[in-house]
């Protein structure tokens, strides 16, 4: 364990990642702190450009875009790290089975992980979100049917790799059951890349949320980064900072996550030479 | 005759991935509050007591499921995905009208983005460590994380609201009735910011890849011998090396068309681009679903199609793909 973080923390561009990743969860949690109305409630005139009297100016409707990009990283961190844990519980499960069990489980499973990575999958969650009609739920659900897949096939190739090991064998031959030698002996040996995938699955669901959000496919009742810009597109000649500012605030987040992510990987997988 | 027997295997493969998809569609249908008659009439509008019967009689609502299904997948084996109200049009002429401008968007950046992939990867796995090599991991980490539809906009603030080099919108100058050559002229320079928003995420996927390929390559045995053999570094890399690095990057490349796809439908909202991806927005602002699952399906439908030709066409550029 102090290994891992010496390691992670010579990783310099995983160290500003994590930083920053810090300082949006930071401003996601004080956000109701530091503005306790409403993010939707008027505040002064609109247009108003950045650094007078508020930090990032306000928008078309004369609402506070701080106060609207700090609530956004709230929505953004929430829908990222639950459809991310659902599609992660999918993808091992799926994956697992088929790595396990192999022959026609595997055969089964693979062909199902296939079609969903055949069909073009923003696609798909669009129709998702517009059938089930746009609310929190609908975004999570929709996020995860669509990102299961690549942990599905990364568990289940971990999975083929950790079940020819001897100590399998051995624990076969002292007839432990699937699911002791699953949970007990495998899946701990493919725990670092399941982490690993997860954490850049979370940066993929942001952008995957904020694409949706953008197109008027998100509830109504929350401030997200995708609807500011979505919402903003209309005035970009009179305020293009009202676009601006909360793709930067993506841009930053989905990088940091990605670095972290990155670093993690080096810091798990020493060994792994490093293209 | 392999070459039958394998084209004649993938067409089955493709059929079931298509079959899959329609009976998902059926599924999604199922699944929205109401049932298909209140999605396919009462989204779209004007729906009378009389109308909605004489719909659920047609759409055979009273029977079973999968007699249903059935006829549902009738329906879509001819083409029949419908109609929209809201366009006064069936949606499959509706998507056929849609399909070019997305076709011609979609070949410019899949070519644009190879292309430049391959030789941004090449010159940074050639300069190992050095700037050009840092340079081009910086974009791959900045281009992972930027929003493709917020990285229109900007492009769109600065190229065409400030410097005025490019038009905001559309695929054509309205009202100009341009023939001939100054037609495509006028196409191509509406092209430029849309292909450009796409093709920098596509660029920092395949650069990335041909980078680790060409480092792959570059530490195989027939490197060693064509070393041996008297053959200078940079021959190495044209006749050898490269031609090999590439292979994967073109894999991947026939594999992202889904996913180029749906990246089509927010560059073509923010850029009024009108394929298929505007006509999705515009079927999400409509209400009209049945459109939507008619967009949904024909894409599916063409990923498809793409993925088998470069599946053929990879087994015939590589003899040593077995063609089973």
């Amino acid at each position: 364990m102090k290994d891992f973080a010496v390691r992670f923390m010579r990783n310099r561009p995983a160290v500003v990642g994590l930083a920053l990743l810090l300082g949006v969860v930071g401003v996601a949690l004080l956000a109701p702190v530091v503005y306790p109305g409403s993010p939707f409630e008027m505040v002064g005139a609109p247009f108003q450009p950045p650094l007078g009297d508020y930090l990032f100016g306000t928008d078309m409707l004369g609402r506070n875009l701080t106060a609207a990009v700090a609530y956004g990283a709230r929505v953004s961190l929430l829908i990222g790290l639950v459809a991310t844990a659902i599609a992660t519980l999918l993808g091992v499960a799926i994956g697992g089975l088929a790595g396990y069990f192999g022959g026609w489980v595997d055969t089964l499973l693979m062909r199902v992980t296939e079609i969903f990575q055949t069909i073009p999958f923003f696609l798909f969650a669009i129709l998702l979100v517009a059938v089930l009609t746009p609310s929190l739920h609908s975004v999570v659900f929709a996020i995860s049917v669509v990102s299961w897949p690549p942990m599905a096939r990364l568990v289940r190739g971990e999975f083929i790799r950790v079940r020819s090991r001897e100590f399998i064998e051995a624990c076969v031959s002292m007839g432990m059951s699937h699911r002791r030698i699953i949970f007990l002996h495998i899946l701990p040996n493919t725990l670092s890349a399941i982490i690993v995938t997860g954490s850049l699955m979370v940066a993929t669901a942001i952008l995957i949320e904020a694409g949706l959000s953008f197109l008027g496919l998100s509830d109504a009742n929350i401030m997200s980064w995708g609807y500011i810009i979505g919402a903003g597109r209309s005035a970009l000649r009179t305020a293009w900072w009202v676009c601006a500012i909360p793709g930067m605030a993506i841009l930053v987040t989905v990088m940091a996550i990605n670095l972290v992510g990155e670093g993690l990987n080096d810091a798990l997988n020493p060994r792994l030479k490093r293209l | 005759m392999n070459m039958l027997f394998f084209l004649a295997r993938r067409l089955v493969q493709g059929g079931l991935i298509v079959l899959v998809i329609l009976c998902l569609n059926f599924g999604l249908v199922q699944l929205a509050p109401g049932d298909a008659a209140d999605v396919l009439a009462g989204e779209a509008g004007a729906a009378t007591p009389q109308y909605m019967a004489q719909l659920r009689e047609k759409f055979g609502l009273d029977q079973p499921r999968y007699v249903q299904l059935g006829n549902y997948l009738r329906r879509a084996a001819t083409l029949d995905l419908g109609y929209s109200f809201r366009y006064g049009q069936p949606v499959s002429e509706l998507i056929f009208s849609r399909l070019l401008p997305t076709l011609l968007l979609m070949g410019t950046v899949l070519l644009a983005s190879v292309g430049f992939g391959i030789l941004l990867g090449a010159s940074a796995a050639r300069h190992l460590n050095r700037w050009q090599d840092n340079l081009v991991s910086s974009l791959v980490v900045l281009a992972y994380a930027t929003p493709v539809f917020w990285a229109g906009l900007m492009l769109i603030v600065v190229f065409s609201i400030k410097l005025g080099w490019f038009p905001t919108s559309g695929m054509e100058q309205v009202g100009a009735f341009y023939t001939g050559m100054r037609r495509a002229l006028d196409i191509a320079h509406h092209l430029v910011l849309p292909a450009v928003t796409l093709t920098m995420f596509y660029l920092a996927l395949y650069a990335r890849l041909m980078r680790a390929s060409v480092l792959e390559q570059a530490s195989m045995d027939y490197v060693t011998t064509a070393r041996a053999k008297g053959l200078t570094e940079r021959q190495i890399a044209r006749r050898h090396v490269l031609r090999n690095a590439v292979q994967p990057v073109v894999t991947m490349a026939g594999l992202q068309v889904g996913a180029l796809l749906g990246g089509s439908v927010v560059v073509e909202t923010v850029f009024g681009w009108p394929g298929l991806g505007l006509l999705a927005y515009e079927s999400l602002f409509a209400r009209d679903l049945n459109l939507l699952l008619g967009i949904f399906f024909v894409s599916a439908c063409l990923v498809v199609v793409i993925n088998m030709l470069v599946d053929i066409a990879y087994a015939l550029i590589d003899p040593r793909v077995k063609l089973s």
